[in-house]
């Protein structure tokens, strides 16, 4: 089977194009000057300078964090630029008719078109490009239901107190290596208001391109939804086939304040490198989210791409009753590495959580599962349930659970599942001597094993996220 | 429809099938039994070409199509069905889902278009009462969480639904009690076209009361020893397979 199963895995790369757009990139390196650079170009307020900077230096003195289980070599910081953009977007096209029909074909060719008559009905897009948004469709209707959704380096210039309350409180500066990192020289990314007791009346995305060499992307995405509303954001994430590593480090934070909810999908798709492990991105990102009283936040994601992944959406659960979800797939084959899982913090009382983690390893790939569940003193009555699957396909691949468990109250409940499996001869003979080739058997498992975290996708998404993993499993068989 | 000829076939390096002949026309059910460890179950996987059986020689060929030279899922799409002993689970993925891309496969062959999904429900309904299985079968996993005896009316319900020419029943009738034997030999028999064949492995005779064999086979040691019609079925109820002698006694040992 083992054979089989590699050449199904033998899968192409779809969104590895580059494309030629003129860029006005940073040379590489990184110092105060160009942190004050990118601060200038975006002509920000001078407390934000300010807040890079002390991030800046608190970076110079921490250390990168070694205790994953991944391996890659050092990273020299002094390589890579920290910032590019296209030169079409110096002059801020005001209106869809203005952007580089070169940037739009980039979109189009990635299946996600920005002219709003061809989108999806119902989802407004923010694309950014390396470190600038490009566009943002559907403003007009979202504000009229007062919903904010701009780039941040929008916000900052209009709304600059929301962001400067808002910012670094879910994820502080100095919260870790890469989040110190991203908050010094990060360059763009979404920001979302959500007023209270509004629904946002539809789907919020952003689509994340790396498109330049040597670059690095620094996203930061803020969402606030205040009291009893609610939103669903879906982030999506691709960059051209390359031999160099590249970084991705973002940072999101999200604050659901009483009452509201908030549905985070992410489809991360990356670059993962070729099958002997050369090139692809390093994926090291900080998501949290802060719940206060009747809150709830909930993460899904499905990870497919990246050469290394190190990020671990997680929930505060501040307010009594609050509730925090994480549904994840972690895809990976050949030399792929991840290292994902969640943190629930539980602090006020009653407070849930649910985890559900689906590994799926082939190839040589390395699938770790880590995830922290806290139960604070206040936590009377928290509950957690924790499921993680491991599914092996072939023989040469890895799946590990590093699952931590720390309860300070005695009322707390904490349930943990476990299991690994493989994808067996004998079920890939059952689908084929029903006439599915092995390709289409071994997609058909594997989404079958995906199936409780793929219908908390939204609808549109969900298609997209089976047919990725199809994509993604191609030639993987054995 | 199928020729075998001289077969030979080992697993893991161990002869199982020793040179075994049998034709198989058009519409004919064809029953084979024999002791334990006679090589019944190996053959529908020879057959089926299951990896890990491996053909040393000999030549099978199905409708003039030589059979050893397709894999697994060719094999099926040329309409050889097999019906497992021991249907294994397929978590998450629903029966309906599976078969409906099992049928799109088998008609994509038939140069026929797919069927839609309410063509297709239409029909699995129809399959699913026959075997009176309860409609909600359809939309759980894969043999997930079924009985002994819902599994064999499931493979019974896709052997329906797919329509294939050559059915191979491995010991469908293990572990199912006089009604579930019933339901599974009327859905057989509700196939027999007279275009349809069947071979019917089974170690007891029982079932043969129900789907009436044109011919009965003994294999004995990886050969036919032995063929005839109904009533040799009928002799090894009997007497047991004692009559085989030296070649029975050589497949226990």
């Amino acid at each position: 089977m083992s054979e089989q199963i590699e050449q199904a895995l033998d899968r192409k790369y779809e969104a590895g194009f580059y494309s030629e757009i003129e860029s006005e990139t940073f040379e590489s390196g990184l110092d105060e000057s160009v942190i004050r650079r990118i601060s200038a170009m975006k002509n920000e307020p001078e407390w934000m300078l300010e807040w890079r900077l002390k991030s800046y230096h608190a970076w110079l003195e921490m250390e990168e964090p070694d205790w994953a289980h991944v391996d890659y070599p050092k990273i020299d910081y002094q390589a890579i630029s920290y910032y590019s953009a296209p030169k079409s977007m110096k002059d801020k096209p005001k209106s869809l008719d203005e952007v580089d029909p070169e940037l739009l074909r980039t979109y189009e060719k990635l299946g996600i078109p920005l002219h709003e008559q061809e989108m999806l009905a119902g989802v407004a897009v923010d694309a950014v490009f390396d470190s600038v948004s490009v566009v943002t469709t559907f403003r007009d209707k979202l504000e009229e239901a007062g919903v904010i959704f701009c780039p941040i380096s929008e916000a900052l210039q209009k709304y600059p107190d929301l962001v400067k309350k808002y910012i670094g409180s879910v994820v502080p500066r100095t919260d870790n290596y890469f989040a110190a990192l991203n908050s010094a020289v990060f360059t763009d990314g979404s920001f979302v208001y959500i007023p209270k007791g509004t629904r946002c009346p539809m789907e919020l995305s952003t689509y994340f391109r790396i498109n330049e060499m040597n670059t690095g992307q620094f996203e930061r995405t803020l969402i606030v939804a205040d009291e009893g509303s609610y939103v669903s954001y879906l982030e999506g994430c691709t960059a051209p086939q390359r031999d160099e590593n590249q970084l991705h480090a973002a940072v999101v934070e999200l604050v659901a304040m009483d009452d509201a909810q908030i549905k985070y999908s992410t489809v991360q798709n990356w670059y993962p490198g070729d099958e002997n492990g050369k090139g692809g991105i390093y994926n090291f990102v900080t998501k949290r989210g802060v719940a206060h009283t009747n809150a709830k936040i909930s993460w899904t994601q499905v990870e497919t791409g990246s050469a290394v992944t190190w990020k671990y959406p997680s929930c505060v659960l501040k307010g009594d009753n609050s509730v925090g979800e994480f549904y994840s797939v972690a895809l990976t084959r050949g030399r792929q590495q991840a290292d994902t899982g969640t943190k629930m913090i539980h602090v006020g009382k009653n407070t849930k959580s649910t985890i559900i983690s689906k590994g799926i390893s082939a190839g040589n790939s390395n699938n770790a599962y880590r995830g922290l569940v806290q139960m604070g003193p206040r936590a009377d009555g928290a509950r957690n349930f924790t499921e993680c699957d491991s599914l092996l396909i072939g023989d040469k691949c890895g799946a590990h659970t590093f699952p931590y468990i720390e309860s300070r109250n005695p009322s707390a409940i904490v349930e943990h599942e476990a299991t690994t499996s493989k994808v067996s001869d004998e079920q890939l003979f059952l689908c084929q001597q029903r006439g599915l080739d092995t390709e289409k058997a071994v997609s058909m498992i594997v989404n079958g094993f995906c199936k409780e975290v793929f219908k908390e996708l939204p609808m549109e998404f969900a298609v997209e996220a089976g047919k990725l993993l199809e994509i993604s499993l191609e030639g993987s068989v054995g | 429809m199928l020729s075998i000829k001289n077969l030979h076939a080992s697993v893991e390096e161990k002869n199982i099938i020793k040179g075994l002949n049998l034709e198989v026309k058009p519409g004919e059910v064809h029953a084979i039994m024999g002791p334990n460890g006679a090589g019944k179950s190996t053959l529908g996987y020879v057959l089926s070409g299951r990896e890990g059986y491996e053909v040393s020689d000999g030549e099978v060929s199905l409708n003039g199509k030589d059979l050893l030279e397709l894999e697994v899922e060719e094999r099926a799409r040329e309409g050889l069905f097999l019906a497992f002993q021991y249907p294994v689970e397929i978590p998450g993925v629903s029966n309906m889902e599976f078969m409906k891309e099992s049928v799109n496969a088998m008609r994509e062959q038939r140069g026929e278009e797919p069927l839609t999904a309410a063509e297709f429900l239409k029909k699995a309904k129809e399959a699913c009462k026959q075997v009176q299985l309860p409609l909600d079968f359809l939309k759980r996993g894969v043999n997930e969480g079924f009985s002994g005896g819902e599994k064999k009316r499931n493979e019974i319900m896709q052997m329906i639904l797919l329509e294939p020419k050559l059915c191979i029943l491995d010991e469908s009738d293990s572990g199912l009690d006089v009604d579930a034997l019933q339901v599974v030999a009327d859905g057989v028999n509700s196939q027999r076209d007279g275009e349809r064949s069947f071979i019917v492995v089974t170690h007891y005779q029982r079932l043969l009361d129900y789907i009436k064999p044109d011919f009965v086979h003994i294999l004995a040691d990886g050969k036919i020893v032995k063929s005839g019609d109904a009533s040799l079925a009928l002799e090894v109820e009997k007497s047991g397979y004692a009559f085989l002698g030296k070649a029975y006694e050589e497949a226990e040992a």
